[in-house]
């Protein structure tokens, strides 16, 4: 089969399932359909769709981003996201893969903010120009260990800001980050939930973000993954790519270090 | 803002909190982008994020355990806002409540402004027999008479557990439902009901 009929007889085959979800463990079930799939994960059209975006020349400057430091240097893209997030002296703080994508953005393209940050999450009939560049510079990472660094005071900082955030409790239901995620095994109805603060399970859900999630039909990225917890959380909404938010991934990313990155991933 | 930072200290003078101040500067900074980098939306609002009160700051600042005084005081103050029903009446009708447990909506930034809430129980806890898709955060309510009685007591204490969790557990990870007005009167009586009617399938 090629990768679009693995596709449809996947989601098919899902669909067909839905009860069987209920009977026995969702995490089980998604890892029959990863096998089934084997190579033929449908990020893949992001990742590629990525590619050319991250080389395609672009108005007003008409560049590329082919000469956007993420880390690693201008240009270098291999490995760069393990080491995300991270401080950048050009701007004197610690950015996400999403923040300094639209930084980029921004200084190489000569987009305005709002141009930049048009269209996080996409949807159909409107597709997600990050979604599919995160697709593409995360694949570059994969097979390659978290080594997130916190020896800056400014990687500290957001470190600890972001542990702060994961352990505050407000709003109408006292939900904090840790009220689902800091127990082993445990689920929302049928959801199972990683223990945020074991290193295993934080290894475990970090590298296999971003992912194309079935039930969206689209590629999603760990700002999407933040915000939807977020709302169900009853809290309002993050600006996206903002400063909080990067620090809340640092956390998470600091707690998956020494983790085989493995995505963009397959979930429910 | 002033207020809160007063809010804040009074919680750390009462808890008896020995950190360093850095620790107290990053908890600020994370306020402060709360504050500037959230948006409003629906029924979730950043001054409601932002507005904790003292239980929500000793349960942020002390997730895991507390010291046994600040456990203590958390039970009695929450306790005391356990608002009974006001015509002596506890049971409801468990069909209805069969509906609120099932119900996940209420509060999100996704959910309408003033619309009907519900109590999501099956998110946490295995209730029925027929509904297979529970989670187990909580202990399972199946079979609750049989495991509980429906003594007046267990009526009461069943009653003040769903309107305000903390009466009981410290931080617990149940929402105080009446308390913070997600349930009202009526749905804790039906809530109720699914538990403690003999009829409800939770006690078939």
């Amino acid at each position: 089969m090629n990768v679009f009929s693995k596709i449809i007889f996947t989601i098919f085959v899902i669909q067909m399932n839905g009860y069987a979800f209920a009977e026995s463990s969702s995490i089980d079930e998604i890892s029959k359909y990863r096998e089934l799939l084997a190579d033929g994960n449908p990020a893949e059209l992001w990742e590629m769709r990525g590619e050319e975006l991250w080389k395609k020349k672009i108005a007003p400057k008409n560049v590329s981003l082919e000469q956007c430091d993420l880390g690693k240097g201008a240009g270098v893209v291999k490995g760069a996201y393990v080491e995300l997030p991270r401080y950048f002296s050009d701007v004197n703080k610690v950015m996400d893969l999403e923040q300094r994508l639209v930084y980029c953005r921004k200084t190489l393209q000569g987009l305005s903010h709002e141009q930049a940050v048009k269209v996080p999450f996409g949807s159909v009939g409107n597709a997600s120009d990050i979604e599919a560049l995160v697709a593409y510079i995360t694949s570059e990472s994969r097979g390659m260990k978290m080594n997130v660094s916190n020896k800056h005071p400014l990687e500290k900082e957001s470190y600890e800001i972001g542990k702060r955030f994961f352990f505050y409790r407000a709003g109408t239901h006292d939900f904090s980050c840790a009220t689902c995620h800091s127990a082993d095994k445990k689920r929302i109805r049928l959801q199972e939930l990683p223990n945020l603060l074991n290193k295993l399970d934080a290894q475990k859900t970090y590298t296999t973000w971003p992912a194309y999630r079935v039930s969206q039909g689209e590629v999603r990225s760990m700002q999407h993954r933040l915000s939807d917890c977020l709302r169900q959380q009853r809290f309002p909404e993050p600006v996206y790519a903002s400063d909080s938010m990067t620090a809340l991934i640092m956390f998470l990313a600091k707690n998956a270090d020494g983790g085989v990155y493995d995505a963009p991933a397959l979930k429910r | 803002m002033k207020k809160m930072l007063m809010g804040l200290s009074v919680s750390i003078v009462i808890t008896g909190c020995t950190t360093a101040a850095i620790k107290t500067d990053y908890g600020q900074t994370m306020l402060t982008l709360l504050r500037s980098e959230f948006i409003s939306k629906g029924p979730a609002t950043v001054e409601r994020v932002l507005s904790q009160d003292e239980v929500q700051k000793i349960c942020s600042e002390y997730p895991v355990e507390r010291p046994e005084k600040m456990a203590t005081l958390i039970q009695d103050s929450q306790m005391k806002t356990v608002q009974y029903p006001s015509d002596g009446i506890y049971i409801g009708d468990w069909k209805n409540g069969e509906k609120i447990a099932q119900n996940g909506r209420g509060f999100q930034s996704s959910d309408p402004l003033g619309g009907v809430n519900g109590g999501n129980c099956y998110a946490c806890h295995n209730i029925t027999k027929s509904e297979i898709s529970y989670g187990n955060i909580g202990p399972s309510l199946y079979n609750y008479i049989k495991a509980h009685g429906s003594s007046e007591q267990v009526i009461k204490y069943t009653w003040a557990k769903i309107y305000n969790s903390q009466a009981y557990t410290d931080c617990s990870s149940m929402p105080r439902f009446g308390h913070s007005g997600i349930l009202n009167e009526q749905q804790i009586k039906d809530v109720m009901a699914l538990l403690l009617d003999p009829a409800s399938p939770v006690n078939q």
